[in-house]
């Protein structure tokens, strides 16, 4: 969260104090709060700054923690859960950002990313050994008349 | 008085900046030496005004000097003394203060440096520091002058935020300066160089000790930070990939590939472009993360800076010092001459597949925290980027690079045998492989990909160690041979293996962090409550006044099995300046795993309490500590040792002076 922003003393507004899960919040049924927790895990707490709703203190998302177990106890499966809180909030409460056209990009940065860097060090690589393992340019007669000269000297 | 002082020389720092990058540029460009080192003394002095300055303000804070408008805004006279003297950089304009004072710390350390830097390189490098300086003295005196005084002068100030009131702003700001500002440094030599048209492993060894001294900084703080974090906020997380923590870890990123490529350039005289834009790159993400965290562009809610026109200030230094350098690279890098070649399979080009997996996982943190800035600008539309997101691009960017990272290590330069670093390592990857299977088939039923994590991270440890023993352990020789010859390899040897083994232990740590376990009730006095491994009764609970707050204190056994370990006290705070509660965690220490215990609130005759195992946790920042020492222990290398005399006599006196 917001660590070297409050180190930075930037915190005005809230103390960042986490309580988030109340005990009165729990489901007595484990398997279902397990679901609740990894579900809200994924949830983005709205009035917060990138922070989960399973993780913040603040009441809205105390409201949602108990709408998410609300809906699982009614018998939705996650997916269900997740939907209910987009279709009212929108993807912005999603942690996870959906894949779509406006995310395309963003999802595939770091493929792109890798794939250019690696083409480039690729081709690179390519040409400088290219550079090394080019013939050089065969002998001028007069270059090869000065060759034959020293080696005739060196035998002479 | 004093308060006037502090201000007067933080201006009069200002004009002297401008003398340091004005007169040696000239100095420069007119091939005029005197005037090229006028900024070695324009560096010190301007270290010296801003120390003053200052140290104004520290005295403007330990005295409680209430005329001050910042010393009101953030302290309180019973504050203890250390906190009055932190609060100095727990806000925004004392922090721009430290920030600057680090800045000049480092030209003058450049300026007072023995190394033999060439005059022209020097002079380069500590005008175009000079130039960072002026824009951060003018920001600071313009946008976020801490001597601003007050009238009437209030009679009590408004206390420190009480999060902030921990030893934690006392150690992890200065070294996360230190770590951020000191890639200034290598920004500015790589400025000097562009300018200069030249650039060959003098260069690179004039530059790798500024670079991996602020790369052990960085680490430091960016660890010192999550330790805070983690027993500060009180529920245990300890990296939550929000936008100001993304700030520190792309530079971070972006050094550690710098530190690699600065060998190359140094051994082989190879990859010389690409280091001086790794360079500008590293100092312009902490540029970026300075107008991230100060602007609140990403941080609308936690941030205080919402005047835009320090947002918009920032802004123009960061387009201004990254526009101008890229610029200058465009249009100078071409003239750089290609240093040696190297064959595909080679130290070289395993430093290349290096700085290509941490370029892209740098690249990733840029994405994810700028694209929901991007996208609600051109389309409107808003999206969160959070961890599941990093979880699903970063660890796969990692997880090759840290798995290549041993046969790399083992890789010869120039020309190396793969199957034989692959070989050289099958001892280390085989009990990494059994240490994996063993925990998968010990924890059933429990995450999978943890007890890969963990094998990777023993992979780690154990290959960086057989590195070492490899260089030191011959057949033939006694012990005593080994022991010369452990002594006689470089400080930087030993400096990588550790460093590598620091991350294989973080990565232990982490991995780790999935059999950690919560628990959460109300309890009563004499109530137990079981997480993991740990037990804990609650024995009472009492209040107790502090200098500046009141806290309700839990006291709670604590058992692991039967085993009864000290005591833990968990409390909650009010503190009565800003009646801003706070929460206290307690912590007990056992080996490297921790009990951590946290209150909410009170109910029911009890209060709510959550007890966590998080198992091998310390590993996390003792891995980060390791990498800072292997960091520090390169530092101390001969060839970098600041005052190492000179061996033999150096070639230069035989050739004529140019």
């Amino acid at each position: 969260m917001r660590r070297i922003a409050l180190i930075l003393g930037l915190i005005l507004l809230v103390a960042p104090v986490a309580q988030a899960v109340q005990p009165d919040e729990i489901l007595p049924n484990a398997a279902l709060e397990q679901r609740a927790r990894s579900i809200s895990g994924g949830l983005r707490c709205l009035v917060c700054q990138n922070q989960s709703i399973d993780d913040s203190d603040a009441p809205l998302a105390r409201d949602l923690r108990i709408l998410v177990r609300e809906r699982l106890v009614a018998g939705d499966d996650d997916k269900a859960v997740v939907d209910f809180v987009v279709a009212r909030y929108g993807d912005f409460v999603l942690l996870r950002p959906p894949l779509n056209a406006h995310t395309l990009l963003l999802w595939g940065a770091p493929f792109l990313i890798f794939l250019a860097g690696a083409a480039f060090v690729w081709r690179r690589g390519r040409q400088r050994a290219g550079e090394e393992n080019a013939t050089p340019a065969p002998l001028t007669d007069e270059e090869r008349n000065r060759v034959d000269k020293l080696l005739r000297d060196e035998q002479g | 008085m004093i308060v006037e002082i502090g201000h007067y020389a933080l201006a009069l720092a200002l004009g002297v900046s401008v003398i340091q990058t004005v007169v040696p540029f000239w100095g420069v460009f007119r091939q005029d030496r005197t005037l090229a080192s006028v900024g070695s003394s324009a560096a010190l002095v301007s270290f010296a005004l801003v120390a003053l300055s200052f140290a104004a303000l520290v005295t403007s804070y330990v005295r409680s000097d209430f005329s001050v408008g910042n010393v009101v805004a953030n302290s309180h006279s019973a504050q203890p003394l250390i906190y009055k003297f932190t609060s100095v950089w727990g806000n925004h304009e004392g922090s721009m203060l430290l920030w600057v004072l680090i800045l000049t710390l480092f030209g003058a350390l450049v300026a007072l440096s023995r190394r033999s830097l060439p005059p022209r390189l020097r002079a380069g490098a500590l005008a175009a520091q000079g130039l960072v300086a002026v824009a951060f003295l003018a920001f600071t005196l313009f946008t976020s002058n801490p001597f601003q005084r007050l009238s009437p002068v209030p009679a009590e100030g408004q206390d420190l935020n009480p999060i902030l009131q921990d030893l934690g702003l006392a150690i992890h700001p200065p070294l996360l300066y230190i770590g951020y500002v000191g890639f200034s440094i290598t920004y500015a030599f790589a400025v000097a160089a562009l300018i200069d048209g030249r650039i060959d492993a003098m260069w690179a060894r004039a530059v790798r000790p500024w670079t991996l001294l602020a790369w052990t900084f960085l680490t430091l703080g960016i660890a010192m930070g999550s330790y805070w974090a983690y027993y500060e906020l009180g529920w245990g997380g300890w990296w939550f990939w929000d936008p100001v923590e993304n700030a520190s870890f792309m530079p971070w990123l972006a050094g550690t590939a710098l530190i690699h490529s600065t060998v190359v350039m140094e051994k082989r005289d190879a990859l010389k472009v690409w280091t001086i834009l790794l360079a500008i790159l590293t100092f312009s993400l902490s540029l970026l993360g300075t107008f991230i965290v100060r602007s609140g562009v990403l941080t609308s809610v936690h941030s205080f800076a919402t005047d835009p026109a320090r947002g918009l200030f920032i802004l123009f230094i960061l387009i201004f010092f990254v526009g101008g350098s890229l610029a200058l690279f465009a249009w100078r890098a071409p003239l750089l001459r290609q240093g040696g070649l190297f064959a595909p399979v080679s130290r070289e080009s395993a430093l290349v597949v290096n700085n290509v997996f941490l370029a892209t996982a740098c690249a990733t943190v840029f994405v994810g925290t700028l694209y929901p800035l991007l996208l609600e600008m051109v389309t409107g539309d808003k999206i969160s980027v959070g961890p599941p997101f990093y979880n699903a691009t970063f660890v796969p960017v990692m997880v090759p690079l840290l798995l290549l990272l041993p046969i790399g290590q083992s890789l010869a330069w120039k020309r190396g045998d793969l199957l034989g670093a692959a070989q050289r390592n099958a001892f280390a990857f085989g009990v990494a492989v059994l240490a994996a299977l063993a925990l998968l088939s010990f924890t059933r039923g429990g995450p999978v990909l943890a007890p890969l994590g963990v094998g990777l991270g023993v992979f780690l440890v154990l290959g960086a160690g057989f590195d070492l023993a490899e260089r030191i352990v011959t057949r033939a020789s006694g012990w005593r041979a080994m022991l010369s010859r452990a002594r006689g390899l470089p400080r930087s040897a030993w400096g990588t293996a550790l460093a590598h083994a620091g991350v294989g232990l973080s990565i232990i740590g982490i991995a780790a962090q999935a059999w950690s376990s919560e628990a959460i009730t109300v309890l009563k006095p004499g109530e137990r409550l079981t997480s993991g491994r740990y037990t804990i009764t609650l024995e009472g609970m009492s209040p107790r006044t502090g200098p500046n707050f009141r806290a309700e204190i839990a006291r709670f056994q604590v058992f692991s099995g039967d085993r009864e370990l000290a005591p833990i006290e968990a409390s909650k705070r009010i503190y009565t300046a800003r009646a801003m509660p706070t929460t206290e965690a307690g912590i007990r220490t056992d080996g490297l795993s921790q009990a951590y215990v946290s209150l909410g609130e009170a109910q029911d005759g009890g209060v709510a309490v959550r007890l966590y195992d998080k198992p091998l946790i310390l590993l996390i920042w003792i891995g980060s500590l390791v990498m800072a020492l292997g960091g520090g222990l390169s530092l101390t290398d001969r060839r970098f040792r600041l005052a190492a005399p000179k061996r033999a006599a150096p070639a230069a006196a035989v050739q004529p002076a140019e």
